[in-house]
């Protein structure tokens, strides 16, 4: 170890100031300011929103018309009652799971492994409002799609689409929980192609669970089912297209999503402080 | 200002996957102890692996050291890494983050990540983006532009939101000399008004020299010297350098040529040798004449370089830039 002292130090060159003309700091100097929740999230969420809309359209319309596809799929199986409302619905918040889930995981995985927090991380930005931001963004980022998956639906199964404006709190719910999971799968997992096959694996799980009508599922598939959250987004989509919608029950799955949305957010931003500093 | 003492930072042994080895532990920082003064520019120079990223980031918070302290400005790193961000701005190697926005939406959400107002961040971003000369590409996203551009544009997101001390990882890698003269430029206006301090890590000798106050010389994870680049370069004052490019083979049947190669680092065709003045001029008469000119396509003398110091203190040598 050999290091000359500073003060051994002669002078520096001609024409540049020196150093000395500044005075040395105190005992600890005033820190910068530090970036309030809101303001940070507000500033994630539209700078998330404009690369996800240069990036992310022609992922859109994939998700689109594979949910179209499939409701034209199953039409040829199912021929209305409580199958078509499921089918509806199922493929309404695949949407959602599509890019919540699986879009959201691919960002913070690769996001991850390139050194990309590092930029966050030496920002004083809350990490909450990093993960929320960016999740908020892929969330509303799903809504023309799941409009138009859901009122192509209803024209092609002929439901009634008087109460689709529930929709209006399905995807802020739904696309919280998935989002949520999605970050925190990003977050955590050590490798990017993992963070990828998990949101993949994610939107498969939800497409099939969420598709196929709950009733013909055997008993094991009908568990997994209860604990994947866009279950609870698909039903209570599904519980709109009734004659007399049971509210409180629509309630009540959408609770669930908001729980779990609210549980997955936190650990997504734990998951980030956790990656951000190592 | 910043003073780093006896840091030591490890990245543990890495387990082989099959048929792969087993990585050993490495000991990035071993025992670094340092002190950057307050608006001075301050340089890392070691060849990449020599441990200047690891320390660079146990600076700003990314990374916990195992042992040993860092203070910035009166705050203990080590025991507070989130006040970094309040106190430094970092640039990276790596853009991955801002990629997909456009020039202007990066440096105004990095600003408004710093505490700025919109109002503020906006006008800020203006000011900055015009004095890079950015205003042209400020509409495009960081991605869609040449390393060089791009590279502005985060330095440019690093000028937001002012920190009194800026941590910058070669920021000029991939610019062309209006692109660092701009980064220059800009580092001297905000020294001379503020007394802001800046940490450059870099692996180029050249710019290592013309910019650099002072520069810590790294080689696996320890300081070998710190000096102003001129009381390095006295380390090795009395030594010149002789480079010789022959035109095919060096002609080692001349006796004075065959005394030179014991010496030499060959490095194909061209030879690199330090010697004392009065050996060089020697050297040179004797290679300028006879059949050995006759073999010779190209020499130079130059005096020490900052490469020359590095590899009078024993670095490792490869791996430094010259450009």
């Amino acid at each position: 170890m050999s290091v000359v002292p500073a003060e051994a130090v002669a002078g520096t060159e001609e024409g540049t100031p020196d150093p000395g003309a500044w005075p040395e700091d105190g005992p600890a100097a005033p820190l910068g300011p530090r970036a309030r929740l809101f303001p940070a999230l507000g500033a994630v969420y539209r700078a998330q929103l404009s690369r996800a809309r240069v990036a992310r359209i022609p992922l859109l319309f994939v998700a689109t018309f594979q949910s179209v596809g499939i409701m034209i799929l199953m039409r040829g199986v199912v021929d209305g009652g409580d199958e078509a409302r499921a089918v509806v619905s199922g493929a309404s918040v695949l949407v959602v799971a599509f890019v919540a889930l699986n879009l959201l995981a691919q960002y913070f995985g690769q996001l991850r492994a390139g050194g990309g927090l590092d930029h966050y991380a030496t920002l004083p930005v809350p990490p909450a409002a990093v993960v929320l931001g960016a999740a908020g963004a892929y969330a509303s980022f799903t809504v023309p799609g799941t409009v138009v998956t859901a009122v192509t639906g209803c024209l092609l199964f002929q439901l009634p689409m008087a109460n689709l404006w529930i929709l209006a709190a399905v995807i802020p719910l739904a696309g919280a929980a998935l989002a949520g999971l999605g970050a925190a799968l990003g977050l955590l997992a050590p490798r990017p192609e993992l963070a990828t096959l998990c949101g993949q694996l994610g939107m498969s799980a939800a497409l099939l669970l969420g598709v196929l009508p709950a009733g013909r599922l055997p008993a094991p598939i009908g568990y997994a089912r209860d604990l994947l959250p866009s279950t609870y987004g698909v039903e209570a989509l599904g519980r709109s297209f009734d004659a007399r919608p049971d509210w409180w029950a629509i309630g009540a799955d959408l609770g669930v999503c908001a729980a779990v949305g609210v549980l997955s957010l936190a650990v997504a931003a734990w998951a980030y402080r956790r990656a951000a500093v190592r | 200002m910043c003073a780093v003492r006896d840091l030591v930072k490890t990245y543990p042994a890495m387990r082989g996957r099959r048929g792969a080895a087993q990585a050993p532990a490495v000991r990035a920082s071993d025992g670094i102890s340092l002190e950057v003064r307050r608006g001075e520019i301050f340089g890392l120079l070691g060849p990449n692996g020599a441990g200047k990223s690891t320390l660079v980031r146990q600076l700003t918070g990314l990374l916990r050291p195992d042992s040993g302290s860092v203070s910035v400005l009166g705050h203990d790193l080590v025991r507070h890494p989130e006040r970094a961000a309040r106190l430094l701005g970092y640039l990276g190697q790596e853009s991955t983050a801002l990629d997909e926005m456009t020039v202007a939406l990066a440096v105004e959400t990095t600003g408004r990540l710093r505490g700025l107002t919109a109002r503020e961040a906006r006008d800020r971003r203006d000011a900055v983006v015009g004095e890079l000369g950015l205003a042209d590409i400020a509409g495009r996203a960081l991605k869609k532009l040449s390393g060089g551009q791009r590279r502005l544009a985060c330095f440019a997101a690093v000028l937001i939101g002012e920190r009194p001390l800026l941590v910058l990882d070669e920021p000029t890698t991939g610019m062309d000399p209006v692109a660092r003269r701009a980064v220059w430029a800009a580092v001297d206006r905000r020294r001379a008004e503020r007394g802001t301090t800046v940490v450059l890590v870099t692996h180029n000798v050249l710019e290592a020299e013309s910019v650099l106050d002072r520069v810590a010389v790294i080689d696996r994870g320890r300081v070998i010297a710190c000096d102003s680049p001129g009381g390095l370069k006295e380390l090795v004052g009395e030594e010149i350098r002789l480079e010789l490019v022959w035109r095919d083979r060096p002609p080692l049947d001349v006796p004075e040529v065959a005394a030179l190669a014991a010496t030499a680092r060959a490095a194909g065709r061209r030879w690199t040798l330090r010697l004392p003045a009065g050996q060089a001029r020697a050297a040179v008469s004797a290679v300028t004449a006879g059949p050995a000119f006759a073999a010779l396509d190209d020499f130079t003398l130059a005096t020490p370089s900052l490469e020359d110091v590095y590899l009078a203190l024993g670095g490792r040598g490869e791996g430094l830039v010259k450009g």
